[in-house]
């Protein structure tokens, strides 16, 4: 930090947190105010391993209305930002219009088809 | 570090400011950290004080700098917590993990004394103790039981500490000769350092004594009220005899011959002994500690020998001349006795935020000659604050009950004060003392507490300013109580 000068021992630890976060843990990050600074909006994470993401779990009941987000949801998760070859047909490489009919996700789901590689 | 350019209104987190050297600080609440600002920081906290801003609005009444600093200098005062936007910080206060290996064992080897100090907790008006019935010295099964079972619960930490109390601790200066022993055999067996301390009132120190004290290096801690005529005013025999002609040249026989530990003076005020000046120049320079400690006495207000407020202002204002000497001693690189000072420094170093005003039974407890287990040495003897027995352990229950009144969340007149990370609502005793329940903020003296608090920052703020090598000291001390 350049403002601020850490002085004592949890100064500089707080120091370290900061600029830890600041070194791009995207994940981390923080929309504040209407969120109409790119810099600080919250960013999509690259890739799945490092947030929670249900994906085609089930929820404690045996389904998935109880998914803390859309289990259809999910699907975006694998298909438009992963680049790895998941359950899911890859938007990056073989299947650039898989999702073509589908609109809105949570109402239009039913409009994907499956794909036989 | 992105500017931070967007719609949100800022306005001041938690945090106490002060000025030192010259330059202007921040002390974090809760964190605890203590920063420097700048000069763009230093304005932008002014402005946000007097009102909320947005980014923008602050790069507006700052034009003489340009809006990338201002962006940058909001953004750190945000990622640091001095300042919020209206959702504010969500920070959940945090509960010690279960089962918190202890630290430091205090073992009361006896409950008698041969002083009647009339302000003494253990005996006098205010006493909280019911010794009927339980035995007055502490035995030796009673006692390896006590070791055993602290080194049971205090599985996983690498260094111990035994602190030896009483009444008067050397009454029982046999059992204590055989506790070193046994519990350092035992330390060794495990490959655990072990350190020993203990308070009295150097009434029954001998040569032998202070021989043995020497060899094994165990701390002393004298307690003691300066110069005769202070000293004997409430530290007295039954027959009302003052005690200072036998303590003073036993006291200089101890600083000359034991010098493997430091020795400390702790001086209890009240309202007949407040000279604090003249105390501190008796202890350091007619009789040579390195370390003299004062505390108000605990008391209920009525009794005759309770500071008052007025009392109290007095002795912070003597309180400040002698920290002041000593941050011109610090700044000279010397060492100072004040150890009121230090101790708070030490803390103040290390960025300490308390969940719990001390470690009283959570880290430390306090042992009986019965073996009852209570969370420190004041609360040794009480039954209704007994919260086990050596011979089966802590109650988690009891243990429970009391750290969760104790802890700082439970005390609502302290969620907006600023010094709440190293005062955590004050001691659990004096809280007992005055207000019947251990969890009760010890609101009669938050202006003391405040008023210190911030003397202690200015000077810590002062001397990183001028003489920052000599916070090294700080860097390793203990801040245990
Ligand atoms: S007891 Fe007083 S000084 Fe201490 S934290 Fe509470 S309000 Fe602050
Ligand atoms: S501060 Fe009070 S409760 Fe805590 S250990 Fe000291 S005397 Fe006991």
């Amino acid at each position: 930090m350049k403002n601020l000068r850490a002085i004592n021992r949890k100064a500089h630890a707080i120091e370290e947190y900061v600029s830890a976060a600041q070194d791009d843990v995207v994940a981390l990050q923080q929309g504040r105010g209407g969120n109409n600074n790119p810099a600080t909006r919250p960013h999509y994470p690259v890739g799945c391993s490092i947030v929670f993401s249900p994906g085609w779990e089930v929820d404690s009941a045996g389904g998935t209305a109880g998914l803390c987000q859309p289990a259809e949801r999910d699907l975006y998760d694998c298909y438009i930002s992963c680049f790895w070859p998941a359950q899911v047909p890859d938007h990056l490489n073989n299947y650039p219009d898989w999702t073509k009919k589908c609109a809105s996700a949570t109402k239009d789901w039913k409009d994907i088809d499956l794909v036989f590689p | 570090m992105s500017a931070a350019v967007d719609s949100a209104v800022y306005r001041p987190a938690e945090f106490h400011r002060f000025e030192a050297g010259g330059r202007q600080f921040v002390y974090l609440v809760p964190s605890a950290g203590v920063f420097e600002l700048n000069e763009v920081s230093g304005r932008i906290l002014d402005l946000l004080a007097a009102a909320p801003h947005s980014a923008e609005m602050l790069a507006e009444r700052l034009p003489q700098y340009a809006p990338r600093d201002v962006f940058e200098a909001l953004e750190e005062l945000y990622q640091s917590h001095a300042i919020q936007t209206p959702e504010g910080f969500h920070e959940p206060p945090q509960q010690p993990p279960p089962q918190f290996p202890l630290q430091s064992l205090v073992l009361n080897l006896t409950n008698q004394c041969n002083l009647s100090c009339q302000y003494c907790y253990e005996f006098g008006e205010d006493k909280i103790a019911t010794p009927d019935g339980k035995p007055k010295f502490m035995d030796w099964e009673t006692a390896t039981q006590a070791v055993d079972y602290f080194f049971r619960d205090s599985a996983g930490r690498r260094s111990l500490h035994i602190t030896f109390f009483g009444g008067e601790t050397l009454m029982n200066f046999p059992l204590l000769k055989r506790v070193v022993e046994y519990a350092r055999n035992k330390a060794a067996g495990e490959g655990r350092s072990l350190d020993f301390s203990l308070t009295t009132n150097a009434t029954l120190l001998t040569p032998q004594i202070i021989q043995f004290l020497s060899e094994n290096q165990i701390g002393v801690t004298v307690s003691i009220d300066g110069p005769k005529e202070m000293n004997d005013a409430l530290r007295v025999f039954s027959t009302g005899k003052g005690s200072y002609d036998i303590i003073a040249p036993k006291v200089k026989q101890l600083l000359a011959e034991h010098k493997t530990r430091p020795i400390a003076a702790r001086v209890t005020l009240t309202a007949q002994v407040a000279d604090v000046l003249k105390i501190f120049r008796h202890l350091t320079e007619e009789l040579g500690f390195q370390e003299v400690g004062f505390a108000p006495v605990t008391t209920s207000s009525k009794a005759l020998y309770s500071i008052g407020p007025s009392g109290l202002d007095r002795v912070l204002e003597q309180f400040r001349e002698l920290a002041l000497e000593y941050r011109d001693w610090a700044l000279a690189g010397r060492h100072h006795a004040f150890s009121n000072v230090s101790d708070t420094i030490a803390e103040i170093h290390q960025g300490v935020s308390k969940s719990h005003p001390c470690g009283a039974g959570l880290g430390l407890v306090g042992v009986g000659p019965s073996g009852d287990i209570s969370p420190c040495h004041r609360f040794v003897d009480s039954d209704p604050h007994t919260l086990g027995h050596v011979s089966h352990g802590m109650d988690r229950d009891k243990q429970a009950d009391f750290l969760t009144r104790g802890h700082i969340h439970s005390k609502y007149d302290c969620h907006s004060c600023w010094a709440r990370p190293v005062c955590a609502g004050g001691c659990h005793h004096e809280a007992f003392v005055r207000y019947g329940d251990t969890g009760h903020p010890n609101l009669h003296y938050c202006d003391w507490i405040r008023g210190w608090t911030d003397l202690c920052l200015q000077i810590y703020g002062e001397i990183a300013v001028r003489n920052p090598e000599f916070l090294a000291h700080f860097d390793r001390r203990k801040t245990l109580q």
